[in-house]
C-alpha cells in the first residue's frame, strides 16, 4: 500500500459503509445544515443535550465523501455523552488525530465540515468555513 | 479483446515535446487525463513565452525602437495565426482577451448590458453551459431587466431541438451556446442554432472553449457573430483567450475595459475609442501568452485538426466501449464518439467522485471530479458531483487502459 492508500484506513471506510449514528432526530434542539461548495459534500447535525447540559443524543445526516461522511460519523461518536465544556473544547486537532489520515488541504475541508456544523449547531453565528 | 483502434497520432512522439509528461509521480508515469480543465504544454510553447522575455520583450504598439517592432511583430503575428485557424475573414476579427470568460462578459457587458438590448429583450441560453456562460448574463437580465430562457437537455445529453425552436421569440436578441459540453462532452449543432437565432434576428455566441483545442472550426461557414475560447486548454499559456467577432457585430459591441491601447484620443473627462479589435485590449495585453498561444496554433495545425478530432474520436470510442464493460460504473452524454468530443463523466456506485480522484491520484492518473462549473447541468441530472475524465493528443489506449484498471481499484476499495 502507498502512503496516500493511508486516506482509506479501515477506519475510516468503516465508518463511511456503517456510519453509526446516521439519519433524522425529529424534534432536536440543535440543527445545523452546511456544504462544501467545491465538492458538494453535505453534512447535518441534530443534537439534544440533557439537563446535565451533556450531549444526550447525536445523528447526523448528509451525503459526499468518504472522507466527510466518515469524519461525521466518527464525531458522533466523539461527541455523545460528552459535557457542553467537552464538546466546546473539541478543536480540529482532536478531530484530525481520531481520523488519523494524511490530508491535503483540499480533503482536509472535507474532513473539518461536521466540525464546522457542530459549530453552528452550537450557536456559534460566527463560525468561519474552514 | 477490443478490436484494434486506428490511433492517428504518433503518441510516443508527441509525448516527447511535452516536458511534465516525463515526470513520474509516485514512481509512475504521469497519465494526465484532464486536458478538459487545461492542457499540457509542448516545449515549443514553452519555449516561444521564455524566448519573448529573454529576447525582445517590450510593450506593443508603442515602442519605436527595434525589441518594440519585434514584440509587436510577434504579437500581431499570433493574432493572424489564431485567425487562420478559426478561419476568420481578418485578423481584425480577433480579440485577445485573458481567458473564454473575459470573452463572454466582453459580450454579455458590451453587445448585452451597455448595447442595444431594451427591457425584456430575451436571451436564450442552455443548461449544459459552463458557469462561465451562465454568470455574465444573469448580470444582464440584473441590470438591464433581460429575460433569461433555457433550452433543456434529453436524457442522452443532446440539445432539445425542438424546445429551443418553441423558445425563440421576436425579442429574442442573443443566442448563447457551448460548442461542446464540458461534462457531457456533446457537439451541439452550433450551425443550426445559429441559423434559426438569425431567423429570429439574434446573434449567436458561441462558447468554443471545448471545441477550439480538439476539432476544426471554421466561424465563415458556423457563421456565428461571437466565438470565445482559451489558450490554455489548446496547448497554449494561461492568461490569454480569444474572442472572434464579426465586424459589425464587433462593432456594436462596448469596451468593457477603458485605459492605454483601446483609445484614439483622451481628453479631461472624454476619449474616443480606437479601432476593433484593439478597442477590446486595454491595458498592456499578454504578450508572452499571445506569442504562446500563436506557436500552440502552429503545433496543431501542423498536426492537422482533423487528424486530431480523428485520434480523440478513436481514444473516446475505446473508453466508452471499456466503460461499457464495468459494472456499477455509469458514464454521462452521448454513446457515440462521433457525437462528443472526449470528455467522459462518470459515477461509480458507492464512490464518491471525489474519492475516485484520490484513489486514481494514487496510480498517477490525473482527472477531475466535482460539478465542472456546470452545476444547473449537474442539477438536470441530479447528480451532486461526478468524476470526468478527458483526452487529448498526448492520450493514447494504454492511457484508457490504466484508466480502467484504476477504477476497478477504487471499486475493490469502496467494494
Amino acid at each position: 500500500m502507498s502512503a496516500s492508500y493511508d486516506l482509506y484506513q479501515e477506519q475510516i471506510l468503516d465508518h463511511y459503509k456503517h456510519p453509526r449514528n446516521k439519519g433524522p432526530l425529529p424534534g432536536a434542539a440543535l440543527n445545523a445544515r452546511d456544504s462544501n461548495p467545491l465538492c458538494g459534500d453535505e453534512v447535518v447535525l441534530h443534537v439534544n443535550v440533557d439537563s446535565s447540559k451533556r450531549i444526550s443524543e447525536i445523528r447526523f445526516e448528509g451525503q459526499g465523501c468518504a472522507i466527510s461522511q466518515a469524519s461525521a460519523s466518527i464525531l458522533t461518536t466523539m461527541l455523545k455523552g460528552q459535557s457542553m465544556a467537552e464538546v466546546e473544547a473539541l478543536n480540529q486537532d482532536a478531530l484530525l488525530k481520531k481520523l488519523g489520515i494524511p490530508l491535503s488541504v483540499v480533503r482536509l475541508k472535507c474532513a473539518l465540515l461536521p466540525l464546522h456544523v457542530l459549530r453552528l449547531a452550537l450557536g456559534d453565528t460566527k463560525a468561519v468555513r474552514t | 479483446m477490443a478490436k484494434p483502434a486506428k490511433v492517428l497520432l504518433n503518441v510516443p512522439a508527441i509525448k516527447a515535446d511535452f516536458p511534465i509528461l516525463q515526470r513520474r509521480i509516485r514512481d509512475r508515469r504521469l497519465i494526465y487525463l484532464d486536458s478538459a480543465a487545461t492542457s499540457q504544454k509542448p516545449k515549443q510553447v514553452i519555449e516561444a513565452t521564455s524566448d519573448f522575455y529573454s529576447r525582445y520583450n517590450a510593450n506593443v504598439h508603442r515602442a519605436i525602437y527595434e525589441l518594440g517592432e519585434e514584440a509587436t511583430r510577434e504579437y500581431e503575428g499570433a493574432r493572424e495565426k489564431v485567425a487562420a485557424f478559426i478561419r476568420a475573414k481578418s485578423p481584425n476579427e480577433i480579440v485577445f482577451t485573458k481567458s473564454t470568460t473575459e470573452s463572454l462578459n466582453v459580450v454579455a457587458y458590451g453587445y448585452g448590458l451597455k448595447g442595444k438590448l431594451q427591457p425584456g429583450d430575451e436571451i436564450v441560453g442552455t443548461v449544459m453551459e459552463h458557469h462561465s456562460n451562465h454568470v455574465p448574463w444573469h448580470f444582464v437580465k440584473d441590470h438591464k431587466g433581460a429575460v433569461l430562457k433555457y433550452v433543456d437537455v434529453n436524457d442522452d445529453g443532446t440539445l432539445r431541438m425542438e424546445q429551443y425552436d418553441e423558445l425563440l421569440t421576436k425579442r429574442t436578441k442573443i443566442v448563447t451556446v457551448a460548442f461542446c459540453s464540458n461534462v457531457l462532452g456533446t457537439i451541439n449543432p452550433v450551425k443550426e442554432i445559429a441559423k434559426r437565432a438569425h431567423e429570429v434576428g439574434a446573434v449567436c455566441v458561441v462558447d468554443a472553449a471545448q471545441a477550439a483545442p480538439h476539432m476544426s472550426i471554421d466561424v465563415q461557414d458556423l457563421d456565428a457573430d461571437f466565438l470565445a475560447f482559451s489558450g490554455h486548454k489548446m496547448l497554449g499559456p494561461t492568461g490569454i483567450g480569444v474572442l472572434y467577432g464579426k465586424p459589425e457585430a464587433l462593432e456594436a459591441t462596448e469596451p468593457l475595459l477603458g485605459g492605454g491601447e483601446m483609445i484614439r484620443e483622451v481628453h479631461l473627462g472624454r476619449a474616443s475609442w480606437n479601432d476593433v479589435p484593439y478597442r477590446f485590449e486595454g491595458g498592456t495585453p499578454n504578450i508572452a501568452g499571445a506569442i504562446g498561444l500563436g506557436v500552440a496554433v502552429d503545433y496543431l495545425m501542423k498536426l492537422g485538426m482533423e487528424v486530431v478530432r480523428s485520434h480523440e474520436m478513436e481514444v473516446t470510442q475505446y473508453a466508452l466501449e471499456k466503460f461499457a464493460r464495468l459494472n456499477g460504473v455509469k458514464t454521462y452524454g452521448p454513446k457515440d464518439a462521433k457525437k462528443k468530443a472526449g470528455v467522459l463523466a462518470f459515477t461509480i456506485d458507492n464512490a464518491h467522485p471525489h474519492d475516485v480522484a484520490s484513489i486514481l491520484d494514487v496510480e498517477g492518473i490525473c482527472i477531475r471530479s466535482g460539478h465542472h462549473c456546470a452545476q444547473p447541468l449537474m442539477e438536470r441530472f441530479d447528480l451532486p458531483a461526478t468524476a470526468r475524465a478527458s483526452f487529448y493528443i498526448y492520450n493514447d489506449l494504454e492511457d484508457v487502459d490504466a484508466l480502467v484498471a484504476g477504477i476497478k481499484r477504487v471499486q475493490e476499495v469502496f467494494a
